[in-house]
């Protein structure tokens, strides 16, 4: 048994949690403040991976990123990167389809904070990074536990995205999911149970984890 | 000397009503701001802390202009360093009692005489889960004093504790705020609660 896919879905989940750490914790923090329709569109296309067929996002994603598109074009001519087919194209698509899941927590968190919190440490001459790094953040410490998790186990389950964007190269897109599917496409059923049990501790393991740690906040572990 | 004159439209379940505050409060003084359920006394001080901003208005401390609106000034939250005590106390659950104070000052001494004229020197590593209402409030005020404010304003600061703990904390608040210089606007519903503490009042109706 190959453990690359294993690997490659482990580093793919890592890269895509990390970048949508620092693209969602500011994102939910804007969204969360005085609503607008400006922000309720915006809010609706990040919703959109939530309920759209991954096949139909993987298919649009791969179109814009293809060669023959403006975007893929553009890409290629000036930094001369393809994203059909290589693992920094699973990258880009894990985080606009994980998105959501990063997302949804912290700004549900962050609108659920009393507006007094902030405007005390206003008061006392506190910035808004400040306040936010020192009063707000701390005190969404378990959504953001939540956050990490479902975007990582999340990704770590992608299949209908990555298998469009990505195809099924060895050593570079054939993540855990495609493995698992190829296996039983060629009869191989131990192989697919031996990766799907890979799969399922990883994922246990990682949500008994946000379990443990949130098991004293008063809202669940996942809410 | 504080000069206040503001006017702000505020929603009530009544329809739309006009705040209108004039006043001139003298410096070092504890005023009482009173008037019936919502005639706009916390917007007043929210107003005045920087936290809502009127449709017209000029507020001046101490000679120091905080908001003018022909001027185009208002001076942020952060600017005016108002020392603020919300009603629902605005604690940060994941701060100890001291840690709520060295978050407003450095000054250890500082914290350590707070913590005393409170009667909260044995609770400095409690979080605000595990203090009781009045300690709660208590710790609301004693970090609002941490800032050394110009301005002190209170909003129903003394509900939560009973008539011989606020009595008690009253007499070492008044030494502290003639200390510091600082001037005093307290909101409250009942008339007992501030009987010692403020020298004047201003109805808001």
């Amino acid at each position: 048994m190959e453990w690359t896919p294993i690997w490659l879905s482990l580093k793919l989940a890592a890269v895509t949690t990390f970048i949508l750490l620092i693209i969602g914790i500011p994102l939910a923090y804007w969204l969360s403040r005085r609503s607008s329709w400006l922000k309720l569109i915006i809010e609706a296309m990040l919703t959109m991976p939530l309920v759209l067929p991954p096949s139909v996002l993987g298919f649009y994603l791969l179109l814009s990123f293809s060669p023959n598109s403006f975007l893929g074009r553009w890409l290629l001519e000036y930094f001369n990167i393809s994203l059909v087919f290589s693992f920094e194209g699973l990258v880009v698509a894990s985080v606009i389809y994980s998105l959501p899941f990063m997302v949804s927590p912290l700004k549900s968190a962050l609108a659920h904070l009393p507006a007094s919190l902030a405007e005390a440490s206003f008061t006392m001459g506190k910035s808004r990074l400040e306040t936010f790094c020192r009063v707000q953040l701390p005190n969404i410490k378990s959504s953001l536990w939540t956050a990490v998790v479902l975007t990582f186990a999340h990704t770590l389950g992608e299949f209908g995205v990555v298998l469009m964007i990505g195809g099924r190269l060895e050593g570079s897109t054939k993540v855990a999911s495609i493995a698992i599917y190829d296996a039983v496409d060629n009869n191989q059923y131990h192989e697919a149970n031996v990766y799907s049990l890979i799969l399922f501790a990883i994922t246990f393991v990682i949500v008994m984890l946000v379990f443990i740690l949130n098991r004293n906040a008063l809202r669940g572990p996942l809410e | 000397m504080i000069d206040i004159s503001i006017q702000k439209n505020i929603k009530t379940y009544k329809g739309i009503s006009r705040l209108a505050v004039a006043d001139l409060i003298p410096a070092g003084s504890v005023t009482k701001v009173y008037g019936p359920s919502g005639a706009g006394k916390t917007t007043f001080l929210r107003i005045v802390a920087g936290l809502v901003s009127p449709e017209q208005g000029r507020i001046q401390v101490d000679g120091e202009c905080w908001l003018d609106t022909s001027a185009q000034i208002n001076l942020s939250p952060q600017e005016r360093k108002a020392g603020f005590v919300f009603q629902d106390y605005a604690l940060f659950p994941h701060m100890t009692v001291r840690a709520h104070l060295a978050y407003a000052t450095a000054d250890q001494a500082l914290i350590d005489r707070l913590l005393l004229m409170g009667k909260m020197e044995n609770f400095g590593n409690h979080k605000p889960q595990h203090l009781s209402g009045g300690q709660q409030q208590r710790l609301a005020i004693l970090r609002s004093l941490a800032l050394r404010p110009k301005l002190l304003l209170m909003d129903e600061a003394f509900s939560a504790m009973d008539d011989e703990l606020r009595e008690e904390l009253i007499a070492g608040l008044s030494v502290i705020l003639k200390e510091f210089g600082t001037t005093t606007i307290i909101v409250s519903h009942h008339a007992h609660e501030t009987i010692g503490f403020a020298d004047r009042s201003l109805k808001i109706d």
